[in-house]
């Protein structure tokens, strides 16, 4: 009898292991906001759609573009057409087939549906034209280097496109053509999505099973890690980035972002900017007084990479010729001095969250030596938006989650009519060369129009780049084969979980 | 009692309309914009302009609150700005989930404060008393959040007794489900029940002054029955009232416990939706809560009644 009970016993746990090795539970930072890549804004949603969806291409760790959807691609000598071959016998996961036809279906609605948040990346597209079955072409207004880039995010992620006709559905019961399926979302819980067994490269993904699992609080994410509730999480906090290392059951796995946190200045935005800090003196002076590394090392936890660009070192872009970030508080005062100031008094908005107040407080301190005098304004997100949009502030501390393309970075920020450019910065120069590397073909020829850019940058200040975002990780053992973008999706090729 | 309860509903109906007109202004009144949020990080200039049209946030105030009140009349509270789900639907979806989470909270809040309020009146200024009184100050001044996250660190992470957070529905799997709740509900609970352990000793201290007591004490009753049947039974008005008043701040507090635990309930859903300013969401949610707040009151109304037969004459 007891020799029975063993073997039930057994039996139970061995397929209870089973079931198990087939599903990850995966902790998010914050719930998801529409399952719509069309619509999408924020950046838990891309690591759902990185599951969900795919898109024409992919990129690589080291931000090279490779085919998922489109097996390759030629652009005209005009810069003008873009042409991709489709990978064949893919089937979307209601069973339609995938096509050049579904291509161009997929970037109309993403053109023109009235609140897709994806027009001003596909602004350069005149057309798609559907040549044949397999091949699709994008013609194009002007020649647009960042497109393909841009492809390999949302706007060139593809849903089944016998669903648009519900609207309203695509967001809630989204088809595309992705490793897994979506099966269920309860808004502030969970999504779950199942593997779809007719994926192209389904044996690549050992895995049965995702629930994402949105924990807003940091503590409370780990804490579900550690107590077995969760397989992996993104984004530990720093300041538990230590325990987890000394923790046998769990693995740090970080990676730095194409995302980074800055402090811009209101130079021109309306009354309210601060006269000194239209100096360019005031402000390199004010760059200068900033320790990165003691911000990495006491905030950080060592995984916060100081930066002086807004570009990741992985970028085939970053320019190794700026001089790295270093601090020094003589020459600062001695730039203020110059331009006529002992003390500068600067109201400084920030978001309000824990890791930001940490390192404006810091700021404030280090900056103080210099004779700046920063009085704090905490705001929520939707209060910053606000004031960096109708130019309610001095200085501003923010972050950019970043993009693959160095466009991205660096464009709507620094050009005079830039979208993002809060502090209106203005040199017709930068223009002039950012806007010519959106045009040219050759990764050399960009290379070098961001490299001048990043030249006069560096010298006027407009924005002071405080340390590029880093995607921290933590896995339960049992997850192996896990790989960190820096774009911060997960991607679950080849990952599995060992019982 | 039809009367009182048809005079009761009728005063509930201007203190909805006050209630719904201070929260759409005081919304307005918030810095930020709603399409901003929405518009993501890109900040797309086009589309925040369509946003705006279409959802009549271009309008005056008072157009949108006309608007807002003449889909409410229809039983449409409107879509949710951020996930374009109705707010109705979204209601129904996390307001059983905050009703599991309030209704075991009270029992919580009502199986540790009565006795224990009951008992220390009894006693009063032997140790019992003082042990209660001591339990209920630490109740009362241990914060919600803080209690929780000690929780989950010893109960669920270092002894693995119970899941650290998230939310089982009971139709799915009723005992996880209600395992899943006890510690939420126990923290929720813990606080109230120190504020009603408070409120029920002083309402039996008052109540075992009186004269009928001694009388029932000189007959030779016995302790438990003077106590309880006597004494307790006097006493449940001011405590009943008291439970009444407790519900709106269980649903306050619901909104701290379900942040730590992340159970996706209404406390969750009006968090979220005030820091994305999600108007729809915000009004539809605090309009329900406004609303339970007047029925659980009305009930206590109606519980007077039932309790106290003096009360039916008046």
């Amino acid at each position: 009898m007891r020799r029975m009970l063993m073997a039930a016993a057994l039996a139970l746990s061995a397929s209870a292991a089973m079931a198990q090795t087939s599903q990850i539970r995966i902790g998010l930072q914050d719930d998801i906001g529409t399952l719509d890549p069309a619509r999408s804004v924020q950046f838990v949603d891309r690591i759902v759609f990185a599951s969900l969806c795919n898109s024409l291409v992919d990129i690589t760790p080291d931000l090279k573009i490779v085919p998922m959807l489109a097996t390759s691609w030629t652009t005209s000598a005009d810069g003008k057409t873009l042409t991709f071959k489709l990978r064949q016998g893919v089937k979307f996961q209601d069973g339609e087939p995938f096509n050049a036809a579904a291509v161009k279906a997929n970037i109309d609605r993403a053109m023109t549906l009235p609140t897709s948040n994806r027009k001003s990346e596909l602004a350069s597209i005149d057309h798609v034209d559907a040549i044949d079955a397999n091949t699709v072409a994008f013609v194009l207004k002007q020649p647009d280097a960042a497109l393909l880039a841009t492809l390999s995010d949302r706007a060139g992620m593809m849903l089944s496109p016998k669903t648009f006709a519900d609207a309203a559905g695509v967001a809630t019961h989204p088809v595309c053509s992705g490793p897994y399926k979506f099966v269920q979302r309860v808004q502030n819980d969970r999504v779950v999505l199942e593997k779809f067994d007719g994926y192209w490269d389904a044996a690549k993904y050992p895995i049965q099973r995702i629930t994402f699992l949105p924990i807003p609080d940091a503590t409370v994410r780990l804490a579900n890690l550690r107590s077995g509730s969760l397989d992996m999480l993104e984004r530990v906090a720093p300041s538990d980035v230590n325990a987890v290392k000394g923790d046998a059951n769990l693995k740090l796995v970080s990676t730095p972002g194409l995302g980074y946190y800055y402090v811009t200045f209101n130079i021109n935005n309306g009354s309210r900017g601060n006269a000194a800090l239209r100096d360019k003196r005031v402000r390199e002076a004010f760059d200068l007084s900033i320790d990165r590394d003691a911000i990495n090392q006491v905030i950080g936890a060592g995984i916060f990479p100081p930066a002086n660009q807004p570009l990741p070192k992985s970028s085939p872009y970053f320019d190794a010729a700026l001089p790295a970030p270093h601090r020094d508080v003589a020459k600062a005062k001695a730039l203020l001095k110059a331009a006529g100031h002992e003390h500068v008094d600067v109201e400084f908005t920030y978001p309000n969250n824990t890791v930001a107040s940490q390192i404006v407080q810091m700021l404030q301190a280090m900056v103080g030596e210099a004779g700046f005098n920063l009085k704090l304004r905490p705001t929520d997100y939707a209060a910053q938006l606000n004031a960096a949009h109708s130019g309610d502030f001095q200085a501003m501390y923010l972050g950019w989650s970043g993009r693959v393309d160095p466009d991205c970075n660096l464009h709507q920020f620094n050009t005079c009519a830039g979208n993002l450019n809060y502090g209106k910065y203005c040199n017709a120069e930068v223009d002039k060369l950012l806007d010519a590397a959106r045009v040219k073909l050759t990764v050399a020829d960009r290379k070098a129009q961001y490299d001048a850019a990043a030249k006069v940058l560096a010298d006027e200040d407009p924005n002071v780049y405080i340390y590029i975002q880093p995607w921290p990780y933590v896995l339960s053992n049992k997850v192996q084969g896990f790989t960190p973008y820096p774009d911060g999706l997960i991607r679950l090729r080849g990952v599995s979980i060992k019982g | 009692m039809l009367r009182i309860i048809a005079n009761r509903l009728l005063v509930a109906v201007p203190t909805l309309i006050l209630v719904s007109m201070l929260i759409f202004g005081l919304q307005k009144l918030l810095p930020g914009d709603p399409v901003m949020a929405m518009a993501g990080e890109d900040q797309d200039p086009q589309l925040i302009a369509s946003l705006r049209a279409k959802y009549h946030l271009d309008e005056p105030v008072p157009t949108q609150y006309v608007l807002w009140v003449k889909d409410v009349l229809h039983g449409n509270l409107g879509v949710s700005l951020r996930t374009d789900v109705p707010v109705t639907s979204l209601i129904e979806q996390k307001l059983p989930v905050t009703i599991q989470l309030a209704v075991m909270g009270m029992i919580f809040a009502i199986g540790i404060g009565i006795p224990a309020g009951v008992i220390s009146a009894a006693s009063r200024g032997g140790p019992l008393d003082y042990g209660a009184n001591i339990l209920a100050l630490s109740g009362m001044s241990i914060p919600n959040f803080w209690l929780g996250i000690m929780l989950i660190f010893l109960v669920s992470v270092r002894w693995h007794l119970l899941p650290s957070s998230g939310y089982v529905s009971p139709s799915e799997d009723f005992w996880l489900s209600i395992k899943t709740m006890l510690m939420p509900a126990f923290v929720l609970g813990a606080a109230l029940g120190a504020q009603l352990m408070r409120h029920t000793r002083s309402a039996m201290l008052s109540v075992l002054r009186t004269d009928y007591i001694r009388t029932a004490r000189a007959k030779g009753l016995l302790r438990a029955t003077v106590v309880v049947k006597h004494g307790f039974r006097n006493a449940l008005i001011p405590i009943v009232t008291v439970l009444a008043l407790l519900f709106g701040e269980l649903l306050a507090g619901a909104v701290l416990t379900e942040q730590v635990f992340t159970i996706p309930g209404f406390g969750k859903l009006i968090v979220d939706a005030v820091f994305n300013r999600d108007y729809a969401v915000v009004q539809g949610v605090v309009l329900v809560t406004a609303l339970s707040f007047i029925v659980v009151n009305l009930f206590a109304d109606v519980l007077y009644i039932v309790l106290n037969p003096r009360m039916r004459r008046s």
